[in-house]
């Protein structure tokens, strides 16, 4: 038997074995305590626990369970809440109460549960890995598409009928080439930190459609794509990633809650069910899992749980769904790798970090994109990180090695959030590498002439960077009036269109074909008043006229299902500016 | 009797070394027996085979290879709990210091608590009017949440802390069910006695649980100070229904503590020698604060820090904020142009109050006048950057009306007497006078309707 020789924190030492594997799961002590082996020498195996080791002594029991740390893959992730390492956080409060105890075993998924199965393979089919052998309606917008395991193929001998099983019924037995039988039942097992294999990767070309106009018009992310959200505290990380998590078009959300407030996880549970999916009319959580590691919860299991959100997401990809991961924040986890690294005496690089730390990011990252799964169904997972920069200083390691592995950086402002811009991504800051492969999307989709009003509008707002370092200097009084005019058009952009109103019920989430109308009638009142101030008009002038008020609050007045509403807002601007015009000259 | 180990092997800082232990268990509490009669407490933070790392809470002096007699307790560290700890006065590591006696336990509970579950959480909505304007409107307390002060040696935090404590109506039937535990952590003496009198003075040291580790006490005591705190709060709250309000100061004492006890352990250390582990230590000490589903008390956490050198991005307060559910900064600038209490409104923030304020909570009206408050104040400041490039006479009209309007947005709205108790619909009815002072048209943050109904330009007279 072995047993524990040495305990510091969560990292526990057991010497002269060679029974365990690497990244193999391990029951430590007498309580059953989960953790994975992380180093292996002749000498001494070290495991990282997962849970609080208070109380744990040299000597106790150390049990291999043969397999890595995996997660259960079938019907019933939907709408659940699960802890780092997937164990049900509903069951774990019926098991121990309000506080979670250590070495609390619960099954990862609803062992009780019937689900209404429709086999879809009949005896003598020849089945490979990925094909769909069973499908079960999880939840009243996903249907559950039962996958056969990437590494299992063979001859179906036996199918059950249809009808409702449990999650470990058997429904398909299937005989492989060496002649053994292999029972399907609805889940199977997957290790986290192995990416699922799928056929291959296809080219990005659709965007992820948010709602929020700086993301989709200014810095848009592409399904598949991945995006980094870094930002001091209060500038509204979480929120955006709330916006996100509510309004984007995915088929499914997983929200990896690592080391954050218990609290927020509290809100994204409540305000979740009660909000209703615009595309299908049922509960937000229907289509949501949320994977809760809090930061008093044990940090090694922080660590796992960037990875079991991302193992569920995948698996669902593989079914032919679009997931969007939102990541809140990979600092914490970046940091329960540092102290990890820290307990077991590695060498540090930058601030303490292991030297790891750039590829392990890289690998989390790279498990993003749009893909043919092994059965040739399209699908694809989008990763939105949040990154807590320590000080709100975009220098420190964790914001630089992100910066290298993500394609669009939405840089949240401290001096934005405090004048309650929100969302508070600074557009100078930020970019997105996506603009490109979305263009034929956008041209063919939304209007032919998206693009150019977008260019037409960030030249605005680049024109304003420029300008306000001389009015930081001199003040606005002293430029000429068709600076001036910038000026205030760049502010109708900023107060418009770029801010936007998360409570508001038409704001909170605007169409692409809105947004484009928005550009529209921002641009014409500028053309218009172009016109003005080339034949001497002044933008105080204009300004009076109270029309750009009138722009601003489009976002208000014009109800999404109105858009035709603009069309006299539009015409309304030429002839006031017209007016204006004539009353001057 | 069981087994007692003589001698030790090694001290170093507040760390010792004992070899040869059997059955020693991690996190486990030790006794340790001096010859001349004294005793220590520590704590198992290391194990290798069979040589045991134990820190001192108590300290290392007097100590020696020999003259020690070590016994293990079996147990995590563990706090004696009952209601008699209302009014009672105890040290860092949760002994009685006020010579009325040990208190005769209901139940004992390990300090270090136990991570709660996310979904027995309930999520917190009810907002704490505590009488300060800034606060209740820009920064709305809300019970069950974390909401630090951060401020800077000689500021007045320890005033706005107790003014809190004497205005805030915390609990629904005022009074009833009502409690604070205050935990100080390497304050002087001076500051203790300053809360002391004010609980005295505002009659509710009947209800205070003190717990005092003073800046002369011993340094890793101050580990354990919160930690007793807050079990004694969560017990308080959670089993004998109460709404605790608990008192954390000064929370960066304790990092510093933190990195102390790190250091002698020789660990490697992140930002400023702190240990990488940092915000996980914070997190276990803020995130024990909230609302669970079966129970009707609350835990409402007010810690507060000073900044080193007021520098917002100093590892502690950065930290906290990350944890906690916004700030409460203080300014030194305010504080010296004679603005009590001198809350910075711009990076004061409350995260939990967008659910607690508005209609049935607070006022219809509560959300767009402080998002308005914000926005406009915001203007204020960069309109005083240009002011102090260009002067003031040189400014647009617009801008000189922001000048104004900051000038009497601190004097009316965040100044405030320390007895001076203000409902909330006087806050409320306050700031939109002060956004009257404004333009119109400078107002975009608030939907017409609600400008027409409280849009008031004749409430400039109030104000000189």
């Amino acid at each position: 038997m072995n047993t524990i020789y040495s305990i510091n924190g969560p990292v526990v030492k057991v010497r002269d074995t060679d029974d365990f594997s690497m990244l193999e799961m391990v029951y430590a002590g007498e309580n059953r305590l989960v953790g994975e082996v992380i180093s292996i020498t002749a000498e001494e195996t070290t495991i990282q626990v997962y849970e609080s080791t208070t109380g744990l002594k040299p000597g106790e029991s150390v049990t291999g369970s043969g397999m890595p740390v995996s997660a259960t893959l079938g019907p019933g992730i939907l709408s659940n809440i699960f802890d780092g390492i997937e164990r049900p956080l509903k069951k774990l409060e019926e098991a121990s109460g309000a506080f979670i105890s250590v070495g609390s075993e619960v099954p990862h998924l609803d062992m009780e549960k019937k689900f209404d199965v429709t086999i879809k393979v009949k005896t003598g089919d020849m089945l490979e890995g990925g094909d769909i052998y069973a499908v079960c309606p999880e939840t009243p917008v996903i249907e559950h598409r039962c996958m056969v395991h990437p590494d299992l193929k063979g001859e179906v001998i036996w199918t059950a009928e249809n009808g409702s099983y449990r999650v470990n019924d058997t429904v398909v037995k299937l005989k492989k080439a060496d002649g053994t039988v292999e029972e399907l039942t609805l889940c199977q097992k997957w290790p986290i930190k192995q990416a699922r294999p799928f056929k291959k990767r296809l080219p990005i070309e659709k965007p992820l459609i948010t709602g929020q106009r700086v993301i989709d018009t200014i810095l848009p992310i592409a399904k598949g794509g991945t995006a980094a959200v870094p930002g001091g505290f209060g500038t509204g990380k979480t929120m955006t990633q709330h916006q996100l998590a509510k309004w984007c078009d995915a088929d499914i959300i997983v929200y990896i809650g690592c080391g954050e407030r218990g609290n927020e996880m509290t809100q994204v549970l409540e305000e979740f069910s009660e909000l209703v999916d615009p595309r299908t009319g049922k509960a937000l959580t229907d289509r949501t899992v949320l994977i809760a590691n809090t930061s008093n919860m044990p940090v090694a299991a922080r660590e796992a749980s960037i990875y079991t959100g991302i193992t569920l997401a995948e698996y669902y990809r593989d079914m032919g769904y679009h997931i969007a991961i939102m990541a809140d924040s990979t600092s914490r986890w970046a940091e329960a790798l540092r102290e990890i690294s820290g307990r077991l005496e590695e060498m540090p690089a930058e601030e303490g970090f292991p030297a790891y730390l750039p590829s392990r990011i890289s690998e989390f990252y790279e498990r993003a994109g749009y893909v043919e799964s092994l059965n040739g169904a399209e699908g694809s997972v989008s990763i939105i990180g949040a990154v807590s920069p320590q000080g709100s200083d975009f220098s420190e390691p964790v914001t630089q090695n992100t910066k290298r592995f993500v394609r669009c950086f939405w840089a949240l402002d401290k001096a934005l959030a405090y004048a309650r811009h929100y969302p508070a991504i600074n557009w100078n800051d930020s970019y997105s590498e996506y603009t490109e492969d979305l263009s034929d999307y956008y041209t063919e989709n939304v209007d032919e002439d998206f693009l150019k009003y977008r260019l037409e509008i960030t030249k605005i707002l680049h024109e304003e960077n420029k300008l306000m370092e001389i009015v930081k200097l001199i003040g606005s009084d002293v430029l000429p009036e068709d600076q001036k005019l910038i000026i205030e058009i760049a502010r109708t952009v900023r107060v418009g269109f770029l801010q936007q109103n998360a409570y508001h019920k038409d704001d909170t989430y605007v169409p692409l074909e809105k947004q484009h109308l928005m550009m529209g009638s921002i641009l014409n009142l500028y053309e218009n008043c172009k016109k003005a101030v080339a034949a001497g008009v002044s933008t105080a002038a204009l300004l009076e006229t109270g029309l750009f008020e009138k722009v601003i609050k489009i976002k208000y007045d014009i109800p999404n299902d109105c858009l035709e509403m603009f069309k006299q807002l539009d015409k309304e601007v030429e002839e006031g500016i017209k007016k204006t015009i004539r009353e001057v000259t | 009797m069981s087994l007692q180990y003589v001698g030790l092997k090694e001290i170093n800082g507040p760390l010792v070394v004992l070899d040869n232990v059997e059955d020693a268990a991690y996190d486990e509490v030790v006794e340790i027996r001096l010859d001349n009669g004294g005793t220590r407490i520590g704590r198992v933070v290391e194990i290798s085979g069979k040589r045991v790392v134990l820190q001192v809470f108590e300290g290392t002096k007097g100590l020696s290879l020999k003259n020690t007699r070590t016994r293990f307790l079996g147990k995590p560290m563990e706090m004696p709990l009952s209601t008699e700890l209302l009014g009672r006065v105890f040290n860092g590591a949760g002994r009685p210091v006020d010579g009325l006696g040990e208190i005769f336990p209901e139940k004992y509970a390990d300090i270090n608590g136990q991570p709660l579950n996310p979904v027995s959480r309930t999520y917190p909505r009810n907002y704490i009017n505590t009488g300060i304007s800034s606060i209740d409107a820009l920064a709305t307390l809300i019970r069950g949440q974390k909401l630090p002060i951060f401020s800077g040696s000689g500021l007045s935090h320890n005033k706005l802390a107790v003014q809190i404590v004497r205005q805030a109506k915390i609990a629904e039937d005022n009074g009833q069910g009502f409690a604070v535990v205050f935990a100080a952590m390497g304050v002087k003496n001076d500051v203790a006695d300053y809360f002391r009198r004010s609980f005295e003075e505002s009659g509710v040291l009947q209800r205070v649980v003190m717990f005092l580790n003073l800046s002369n006490d011993p340094i890793i005591e101050r580990i354990l100070t919160p930690r007793c705190a807050l079990t004694a709060a969560e017990y308080l709250a959670f089993e004998k229904n109460m709404h605790i309000l608990v008192i954390l100061t000064d929370m960066t004492a304790y990092a510093e503590a933190v990195r102390e006890f790190s250091s002698s352990k020789g660990e490697i250390p992140g930002r400023k020698g702190y240990p990488g582990y940092l915000y996980s230590d914070l997190a276990s000490i803020y995130e024990r604060a909230g609302i669970i589903n079966d129970a009707q008390g609350s835990i409402t956490q007010i810690p507060i820090l000073t900044m080193p050198n007021d520098d917002i991005t100093h590892p502690v307060p950065d930290l906290t904020g990350y944890i906690t559910e916004g700030q409460i900064v203080l300014d030194r600038g305010l504080e010296q142009s004679g603005v009590y209490p001198p809350v910075s409104v711009l990076p004061s923030l409350s995260r939990l109050m967008k659910d607690g304020i508005g209609e049935g909570y607070t006022r219809a009206d509560h959300s767009a006048v402080s998002n308005q408050l914000f926005a406009s104040y915001a203007k204020v400041i960069d309109a005083r950057a240009l002011a102090s490039v260009i002067g003031e006479d040189e400014l647009s009209e617009l801008d000189k009306s922001y000048m104004h309007f900051g000038r009497m947005f601190e004097k009316y709205f965040v100044a405030q007497r320390d007895d001076d108790n203000r409902r909330i619909e006087e806050t409320l009815d306050l700031g939109w006078n002060l956004l009257s002072l404004l333009p119109e048209s400078a107002l975009e943050r608030v939907d017409e309707q609600l400008l027409k109904e409280k849009y008031n330009p004749s409430a400039a007279e109030l104000f000189e």
